[in-house]
């Protein structure tokens, strides 16, 4: 087994927010904490794109370097958790994460810093498997039922992939060649035939109906 | 004699007293996780330890993330 990772495709989301629905409602997150979110660029504009975002378990985790009571730990799997009976909410992680993957409960008028919260990549934390404390701290435990996290599963167009760093590298090198196979130089894919291609297109031969090229973003002199 | 004793023994008992509280605060060492041990996602039902079988059943499920097997 490798590394557990997420793996988004900027091609295919859609910005439906379903993986931010699924964690919350998976893991009965509380009002105000967002494990997961979908953030979008060039919001508007023909060509946007989504990206769906959450802790991405990140290998030298800076959130694990800068906890002053090294309450984070990793699995073998590469998931990186945390202790919420160490964790004395400072909020560092916060600080620290590239992704602001670490939340806070917001119970209060002017916010209150409780414990902190993040994705657990559905893998659950320090407590006996599929426990109610365990499921209470830090979520269900879906990765010790076999099964994958409900972002990724309940994707729809399966943007967002979770699982093994090789099994989704092999996945999305399919995907890319696919798109590849889809369009020429002069008319670059875009839309549906970028996101996804067409299973018995021959890679390098371009289809006759290929894509017509990208919209011009408004403002700009075509 | 007694009750003098007593009344002696009395503030070294109160003095001691906080001598048997524990420690509030986490000794922790630097770069070192200070939680709770966790264990292995496979030792639980319903794989109870088989890792290979729960290899197994993550490799099928991420394998349902690819259309393009899925629709062959």
């Amino acid at each position: 087994m490798a590394r557990m990772k997420f793996l988004c495709d900027a091609e295919r989301c859609i910005e439906c927010n379903g993986c931010v629905t699924a964690c919350k409602q998976e893991n009965d997150v509380p009002w105000g904490v967002n494990r997961r979110r979908v953030v979008t660029i060039n919001d508007g504009v023909p060509g946007e794109r989504s990206m769906s975002v959450a802790c991405m378990h990140c290998s030298d985790a800076p959130c694990m370097a800068v906890c002053p009571v090294d309450c984070f730990y990793k699995t073998q799997e590469g998931v990186v958790l945390h202790d919420k009976d160490l964790c004395i909410g400072c909020g560092y992680c916060f600080y620290a994460c590239p992704f602001g993957a670490p939340q806070f409960p917001q119970t209060g008028a002017f916010g209150v810093r409780g414990k902190m919260d993040k994705c657990t990549f559905c893998a659950g934390g320090p407590e006996p498997d599929g426990s109610p404390e365990e499921f209470a701290k830090y979520g269900r435990n879906r990765l010790s039922e076999g099964r994958l996290p409900a972002c990724a599963e309940m994707c729809s167009t399966k943007a967002l992939l979770a699982g093994d760093a090789d099994v989704l590298s092999d996945i999305y090198r399919q995907r890319v060649t696919m798109r590849a196979a889809r369009g020429t130089a002069a008319t670059p894919p875009w839309g549906w035939d970028a996101a996804y291609g067409r299973p018995d297109a021959v890679q390098g031969q371009p289809v006759p109906n290929a894509a017509p090229p990208a919209p011009a973003a408004p403002g700009s002199k075509s | 004699m007694k009750q003098f004793a007593g009344v002696l023994m009395l503030p070294l008992v109160l003095c001691l007293a906080a001598c048997g509280e524990r420690p509030q605060v986490v000794n922790y060492k630097q770069g070192t996780y200070q939680g709770k041990p966790d264990t292995p996602p496979y030792n639980a039902a319903p794989f109870n330890g088989d890792k290979t079988k729960w290899e197994h059943a993550l490799e099928t499920r991420a394998q349902n993330q690819n259309e393009y097997k899925r629709i062959r």
